[in-house]
């Protein structure tokens, strides 16, 4: 095994690094980049576009505008609706992924040979995929429903596919029974995950909004209400102007913000919730190197994604995989070998903020810290 | 039929650059790219960026890369150097036109299904407009055995300077008169058409420039390929940012396009696009 490999939610994972939803298509990019893409896939775990019941076209364009160091976006959410999904993208998404399993991500610092074995352990007891697929990449499949009875139809019925590992939750839509936007407010989604919760035995992410007055009230309340991690943050909203008409530049009038100019309140956010909850969190917002993801790491997240870097560079992934392993070796290695708990790799969650105080102190000075919590959790 | 697709390396790379010719309102950028595949297709693109300073400049941008359509490829001993046609109209064309020799260029390529082969019993016609020549430049250079017909438009004096990389082959208007006739290059596709309709078109230019050529390619049941522009953050399909309507509904210019086949096209005239 790999040691840059963690468990998330009981699935083994070669290593710590997701892609966002919507932010990289496996069958699109299959067709610019060949075989080549499925040798050297950047990601360790693949998080799908997020599927609704309907298909949808999505959003008119235009979809995109550039922002300082980052982008807003305003795509709609399109995809063939469920059944498309089922019958096509599914099957196909699933042989790219096994077929990647099959390689263990090339030149990283510290490369191991193919798993001749089962691959990564499973925790016994905690919801899993079969164990005959555990050497492909895990698939996360996203979904979004419109009213609870609708979540709770898509988690069924992609929960039961074989294929799938785990399921994320995107709440960032408004809810057509109440107007209110899901993932806003604590109660809708306390009400949104009980009532996809018992249709499914995988892992259950719950996607947050960073839209909300209290994202870590939410965080709570998705973890109450049975989620087994939480992903955060998704795109902040946004607009730009046309110059010239000074219309809403984008078609669906106004959109989400990603990239570098959303990392700060999407730390931020990720430790406030990360110190509240007991429940892994995937840490996302405008990571672009080993740097980034080391310090969504150190502020508690049990694993990152990254989304918009996708778009600049398709490797991505892989190179901040990389950057993040050679930190790891390089640093902090101390008194907690990798086996137990990397200093870097299962930072001590609780607390980090208010204990460390700053992101200045250095690593010694946290060992307190990991003393109390060596990432019992993952 | 094969798609006229040559596959990306899954990776961002660097490439130097090793010459840029200053040609009236527009620079050809030549840079060598030493890890690509040196068999790119006509009407294909890349992702580009300067390797440094991309960002921090006028509005805190670039900081996604820009689609070019490759203009011009040769195949060198340690690499293929590769040349774009750009003209700095915003912050990343602006950095972009900034690169010198020896300096370091960031790309990803090439992307995108390029020109197909003329339909059975015609011939290439092939319609520029603007900055919209550059992919016809290795497109001709490909088609040279059936001696392509190329009609290219421009702004004035300055942007028909681009003309010359064509050799001596092109007829040119210009919307001011200032080389060739005045006029629109539809005028001289018309023209063209009328001579004989037994042609297959092949246009890049501006969204109005296509809608033209589309609608007349239309009228007269003339096959096109319309190589296109949409605002891009990837360029390999991931970001569902360039979409254009068509009567399979919404199409991802970058992995099913940039080339176009007119007759699915819904418009050409897509908010955002061309900019």
């Amino acid at each position: 095994l790999s040691d840059r490999s963690i468990e998330l939610c009981g699935v083994g994972l070669r290593g710590p690094i997701l892609n966002g939803s919507g932010t990289f298509d496996v069958l699109a990019a299959r067709r610019a980049f060949g075989d080549a893409l499925i040798e050297r896939f950047p990601f360790d775990a693949y998080v799908s576009k997020t599927i609704t019941l309907a298909p949808r076209q999505g959003n008119p364009p235009p979809r995109l505008w550039e922002t300082p160091a980052g982008l807003i976006n305003s795509i709609g959410l399109p995809n063939k609706g469920l059944a498309g999904f089922l019958e096509s993208d599914l099957p196909a998404i699933d042989r790219i992924l096994n077929a990647a399993g099959a390689f263990t991500g090339g030149d990283l610092t510290a490369p191991d040979p193919a798993p001749a074995g089962p691959g990564p352990e499973i925790a016994t007891g905690g919801p899993g995929p079969d164990p005959a697929r555990a050497a492909g990449i895990p698939l996360i499949v996203s979904v979004m429903g419109f009213s609870r009875d609708e979540l709770a139809a898509l988690v069924a019925a992609v929960g039961e596919r074989a294929e799938v590992a785990m399921l994320e939750l995107n709440v960032s839509c408004p809810n057509v029974e109440t107007g209110l936007i899901m993932g806003a407010d604590p109660a809708e989604t306390a009400l949104a995950v009980e009532r996809a919760r018992p249709e499914l035995e995988k892992p259950l992410i719950v996607k947050l909004t960073p839209n909300a007055a209290d994202p870590a009230a939410v965080a709570m309340a998705a973890q109450d209400a049975g989620a087994d991690a939480v992903s955060l943050v998704n795109t902040l909203k946004g607009m730009a102007v046309q110059p010239d008409s000074r219309e809403p530049w984008l078609g669906g009038g106004a959109g989400g913000v990603s990239g570098p100019a959303i990392r700060a309140i999407a730390l931020e956010q990720v430790a406030a919730v990360a110190s509240r909850l007991e429940i892994p969190v995937v840490g996302i917002g405008g990571i672009a190197s080993g740097r980034h993801a080391r310090d969504f790491l150190a502020a508690g997240a049990a694993a990152v994604a990254v989304g918009t870097e996708s778009f600049r560079d398709p490797a991505a992934g892989r190179r901040i995989a990389a950057e993040l392993a050679a930190l790891s070796l390089s640093s902090e290695q101390g008194n907690h070998p990798r086996a137990e708990c990397d200093p870097v790799w299962g930072m001590a969650r609780r607390g980090f903020v208010a204990e460390c105080g700053n992101f200045e102190t250095q690593p010694a000075d946290r060992s307190n810290l990991l003393d109390q919590n060596p990432c019992k959790r993952h | 039929l094969s798609q006229p697709r040559t596959l990306a390396p899954p990776e961002r790379r660097v490439a130097t650059v090793s010459g840029v010719e200053r040609l009236g309102a527009y620079d050809l950028i030549t840079a060598l790219d030493r890890f690509g595949p040196t068999d790119p297709r006509p009407g294909q693109f890349y992702m580009l960026a300067a390797a440094r300073e991309w960002g921090g400049g006028t509005d805190e941008r670039p900081y996604l890369p820009r689609a070019f359509s490759y203009a011009r490829a040769r195949v060198e001993s340690d690499g293929l150097a590769l040349s774009f046609l750009l003209e700095a109209v915003g912050p990343g064309t602006e950095r972009l036109s900034q690169l010198a020799p020896e300096e370091h260029m960031a790309l990803v390529g090439p992307l995108g299904v390029g020109f197909r082969a003329p339909a059975e019993g015609t011939r290439p016609v092939l319609v520029g407009g603007g900055i919209g020549a550059a992919p016809l430049l290795c497109w001709q250079e490909e088609l040279a055995t059936s001696a392509p017909a190329v009609l290219l438009g421009f702004r004035g004096a300055a942007h028909a300077q681009a003309a010359a990389l064509f050799g001596p082959g092109p007829e040119v208007v210009t919307d001011d008169g200032s080389v060739g006739r005045e006029g629109l290059v539809t005028e001289l596709l018309a023209v063209e058409l009328d001579d004989d309709p037994r042609a297959t078109v092949y246009a890049c230019g501006p969204p109005q420039m296509l809608e033209a050529v589309r609608a007349l390619c239309a009228k007269r049941e003339v096959p096109a390929q319309l190589a296109m522009e949409s605002g891009m953050a990837c360029g390999f399909g991931a970001c569902f940012g360039c979409v254009v309507p068509t009567s399979n509904g919404y199409v991802r210019l970058c992995v099913d396009g940039p080339v176009m086949d007119a007759a699915i096209l819904e418009t050409t005239l897509v908010a955002g696009a061309g900019h």
